[in-house]
């Protein structure tokens, strides 16, 4: 999920405001470390393996070898133990408390997932193993597709996207494929409403389509009558989320699948949000032609702090002879593998890398599948559109949802009209958020609602904690309105650190530690 | 359902406070014609050892590379990864944690995304490093379309050592983006080649080093071709180990070095996830693809990290974005740089040292093999040899007999004409034992 730059942290206004405590006199916060970089922590000669010393020199590379220093440091495990424990004691997760980004999909990361991925049988498996050795796998890429299939209804799968915007390049790439097959690879245009993550028109115009915007209702929907005039026989595809980024479902879905495909394009489905449907709504019975689905989203593999995911994309069968090998097919003696785009493959667009995708989050996505089954997948949708509802009907109370009528779907969204005159602005109310403890929802995003906070819960977040969070939120909704402007202009006061300078960040990027200079002598 | 917290009675609360009577009043914009009253066609839920059973009968069914001797690579290969890494990468601050959009409470992500930067570029011998990408063949297509943006050219040359898929991996994307891929045929050691292909529409020269058959190369002469020709070199690794040993990408020259980080710290995994190693000359940086993350000071004067030259991604710039990637490989990133701190230079010295004394056995041993012969002249941990029998029969039979013995060319690309190649890796783990059983294991087969 994506963000916007508008309202992002430019420069931290007014003074420093440590004074609100005692600042300490070695930049710890009580059990909270201040860490210094690897590269500060000596250990230039240091080593934390223990490697038994070669018996060969190189000397048959001849001066292939190594002859500068590499300028690494070093560190015994408890150094490195410590190093990484007080880092991580600076982050926000899920595991500390709910985290409401919308689109993002934040769910509880069951730990019976990390243990099969950790399996020795899928965890130290060799990719180009003998197809003899490596039939677990294979069934088990087969038995994951099987239930992506059904829970989409739709008649193909591609599995080895990485990410949820890789499928969305997989996805285009079968649509031109098809496109090109069909005498119509002239069709260059893919038209996307003005709501969408911004991965859809970077991902159109990086495989070189134009971009148009598709307007959007009063009530958050695609306009139709905008889509109609701008289809036409230059356009590829649309590219619409459903349910879509203003955490409502399109209610018009099948009519937008009906005019696309009359006018000669495919109907690509950003799945981002396909938490809100799973077990009740199959895109297939929509009119979708291809859908990546997060698997770090719906399926619960974890985020990571930035990766890695995986999108698989189901595909139409009007797309599904183009799909990017590998695959799996059941042959005479097991499962096999069809590698190369020749053969029964001969119409595959190509590969999207090396391999065979997120073999690690395929076990723990289907490992998420069988734990919850068709009923539990269903619970999965309801509760996650139940918590949103709950979320949007308490925190309407002093915050203004962006369309009041009618339910949401997975996720929540308000605009800012509720701070009007306040001079407490959408970011600094998410940074207030900080203090109170919790992660800010998406902020900016989507772009067509003013100052828009999305927020999603995900069906993982027990009602004490969304009551938990509610309460502080209109706790805070209240002080601004109150005129405690202080306590959201200086915000974050109390996390790891203040709000950072990106703007000194940028304008003189240094993106590696380098060694200090020499102090100069006191003479110069 | 123990992943789901809400009771039935929390249900009628909240639909209460909500105002309305059912679940089903919540997707009544659903249309009517897509509504399933029913569950679809699939097993109900399970408990979690019912799970933990067919995640083992599935696991059971693949043979491990611990499991005997193993001599897999050509582009993943198995290190010892240090019990703590996994231990640390699993704590939850790591684990469950998003993308660090909100800086102040994501300094531990993105500290280690520094660092890891700076590891990269060390590695490399270049001036900056990204956060990541998804792995080593996505680096080099995301290298290759760089190189175009940067140069204004069209045409890419890919050496006849790059790996396969890699090769496959860019064609896919280039022909997409109307790129000009002119793809050399394999061979074991003809990077020098490339040189003659270079011409005034040349963006880049990716070239692969070691390469696919584990020939290493030094390329400051193609280096010095392609730069005078106006196109850059990208240099290509797959095995990030052989960074401890061999001049780094770039000593040699490199304007991009991309790389498979899967070595250090991260698993086999039955080919991912991995994680891409992406470094370029600090003047490119604008046009790079994936994250970034930056030095700066907070509202209090302290030393603080974030995400930084966003203005090249997709979240803001949508259509003019550098690329679509929005997910790098955070976690995997995290096991890497956790691997190579405790490795220190030291160490990675010691275990690049110790790879490459695994080979050379490895290399000395299997010559005596009758009808065997050593293909790669120079090479670090891994070569490609010439089989008596076709080399994917052979690895078929060492599999009846519990020895995973290495990678046919002919499974990569079956039109090179090298069906008689197979390729041999080792490294630390690598025991004399195993490669005594290999080759007798070998000989003997080949007698019967």
């Amino acid at each position: 999920m994506t963000m916007n730059s508008v309202g992002r942290p430019t420069r931290p206004e007014g003074e420093p405001l440590n004074d609100y405590l005692h600042p300490t006199l070695t930049g710890a916060r009580g059990l909270l470390q201040d860490e210094a970089l690897i590269f500060e922590l000596g250990g230039w000669d240091k080593t934390g393996v223990d490697l038994e010393a070669p018996e060969f020199d190189a000397s048959d590379l001849g001066d292939l070898v190594r002859a500068e220093p590499i300028g690494l440091p070093g560190l015994s495990e408890p150094e490195a133990m410590r190093h990484y424990v007080r880092l991580s004691q600076k982050n926000h997760a899920i595991d500390l408390a709910l985290y409401p980004l919308g689109s993002c999909t934040m769910k509880h990361n069951p730990r019976l997932n990390e243990k099969a991925a950790r399996l020795p049988g899928f965890g130290d498996v060799h990719p180009l193993q003998p197809i003899s050795t490596v039939q677990g796998a294979l069934a088990l890429m087969d038995k994951l597709a099987h239930w992506l299939k059904t829970l989409t209804g739709m008649p193909a799968v591609a599995l080895t996207p990485k990410a949820g915007a890789h499928g969305e390049l997989c996805g285009l790439l079968c649509i031109r494929a098809a496109h090109e097959a069909n005498g119509q690879g002239h069709r260059k245009t893919v038209l996307t409403p003005t709501s969408a993550h911004g991965t859809n028109p970077a991902t159109a115009a990086f495989v070189g389509y134009t971009v148009q915007e598709i307007a959007q209702t009063a009530d958050g929907r695609v306009d139709l009558a905008d889509l109609e005039a701008k289809l036409g026989p230059h356009v590829a595809a649309i590219m619409v989320t459903n349910p879509n980024t203003c955490g409502l479902f399109e209610r018009e879905v099948v009519e937008i699948a009906r005019l696309t495909h009359a006018a000669g394009a495919y109907f690509y489905c950003d799945g981002a949000n396909f938490n809100a449907i799973v077990g009740r709504v199959r895109p297939g019975d929509l009119g979708v032609d291809a859908m990546h689905i997060n698997l770090h989203k719906t399926f619960s593999t974890p985020h990571g702090g930035g990766g890695p995911g995986a999108g698989p994309v189901v595909l139409s069968q009007a797309l599904a002879p183009h799909a990017p090998t590998p695959w799996v097919v059941h042959g005479d003696d097991g499962f096999e593998l069809v590698e190369r785009a020749e053969g029964q493959a001969e119409a595959a667009f190509g590969r999207m890398c090396a391999f065979h995708g997120q073999m690690g989050m395929f076990v723990r996505a289907y490992a998420y599948m069988l734990s919850h089954g068709a009923d539990g997948l269903r619970q999965v949708a309801e509760d996650a559109v139940l918590n949103a509802n709950y979320l949007k009907a308490v925190l309407s109370a002093e915050m203004s949802p962006a369309f009041p009528d009618g339910p949401c779907m997975h996720e929540a969204l308000f605009d800012d009209a509720w701070l009007e005159g306040t001079g407490v602005t959408t970011l600094d109310f998410a940074k207030a958020m900080i203090d109170e403890g919790f992660h800010p929802m998406t902020m900016y995003f989507p772009l067509v609602v003013h100052g828009a906070m999305l927020i999603e819960p995900t069906e993982t977040e027990p009602k004490a904690e969304l009551d938990r969070f509610a309460d502080a939120l209109l706790k805070l909704a209240r002080a601004a309105k109150a005129g405690d402007v202080d306590r959201f202009k200086g915000a974050p006061y109390h996390a790891p650190l203040r709000r950072l300078d990106e703007t000194q960040a940028a304008r003189k990027p240094r993106l590696r530690w380098t060694a200090p200079e020499a102090p100069k002598m006191a003479a110069e | 359902m123990r992943y789901l917290p809400l009771t039935p009675h929390d249900r009628a609360e909240m639909l209460a406070t909500i105002g309305v009577a059912s679940i089903d009043d919540l997707f009544v914009d659903v249309p009517a014609a897509a509504r399933r009253g029913g569950l679809v066609d699939l097993p109900l839920h399970a408990g979690e050892f019912e799970v933990e059973r067919e995640m083992m009968e599935l696991a059971g069914r693949n043979r491990s590379a611990g499991q005997g001797p193993f001599f897999c690579g050509a582009g993943a290969y198995k290190h010892h990864v240090p019990a703590s890494v996994d231990h640390l990468i699993q704590r939850s601050e790591f684990l469950t944690s998003y993308t660090p959009y909100q800086p102040e409470i994501a300094q531990g992500t993105l500290q280690v995304l520094f660092e890891f930067q700076t590891q990269v570029a060390a590695l490399t011998g270049m001036e900056v490093a990204n956060a990541s990408l998804y792995d080593g063949s996505t680096a080099t297509a995301e290298a290759v379309m760089m190189a175009s943006r940067i140069t204004r050219r069209n045409k890419a040359v890919l050496s006849p050592g790059l790996h396969p898929h890699y090769a496959e991996t860019v064609q896919t994307l280039a022909h997409a983006v109307g790129m000009d891929i002119e793809r050399m045929p394999l061979a074991i050691d003809a990077e020098a080649e490339v040189v003659a292909h270079i011409g005034p529409d040349t963006a880049c020269v990716v070239v692969q080093t070691p390469n696919l058959f584990g020939t290493a190369t030094d390329v400051s002469k193609i280096a010095a071709a392609a730069q005078a020709a106006g196109a850059l070199l990208i240099v290509v690794t797959t095995e990030a180990v052989s960074y401890g040993l061999l001049k780094s990408p770039g000593a040699m020259g490199a304007d991009i070095a991309v790389a498979e980080g899967q070595s250090i710290g991260v698993g086999l995994n039955y080919g991912g996830p991995y994680v891409g190693l992406f470094a370029c000359r600090e003047k490119y940086v604008r046009q790079a693809p994936g994250r970034l993350c930056g030095e700066t000071v907070d509202a209090d004067g302290r030393r603080g990290f974030v995400l930084t030259l966003s203005t090249r991604e997709q979240h803001i710039r949508r259509d003019k974005a550098t690329s679509n990637i929005c997910t790098n490989s955070g976690l995997c990133a995290l096991a890497f740089s956790i691997h190579m701190s405790l490795l220190g230079e030291a160490g990675l010295r010691r275990l690049a040292a110790l790879n490459h004394q695994a080979a050379r056995r490895l290399a000395a041993r299997i010559a005596e093999v009758p009808g065997f012969q050593v293909l790669t002249p120079r090479y670090f941990n891994e070569i490609a040899v010439r089989t008596p029998i076709p080399a994917e029969h052979l690895v078929q039979l060492l599999a009846d007999h519990g020895i995973l013995g290495g990678v046919p060319v002919s499974r990569l690309d079956p039109g090179a004409g090298m069906d008689d190649v197979l390729l041999l890796a080792a490294t630390e783990l690598t025991r004399p034992a195993d490669i005594e059983i290999l080759a007798r294991a070998t000989t003997r087969l080949l007698s019967q």
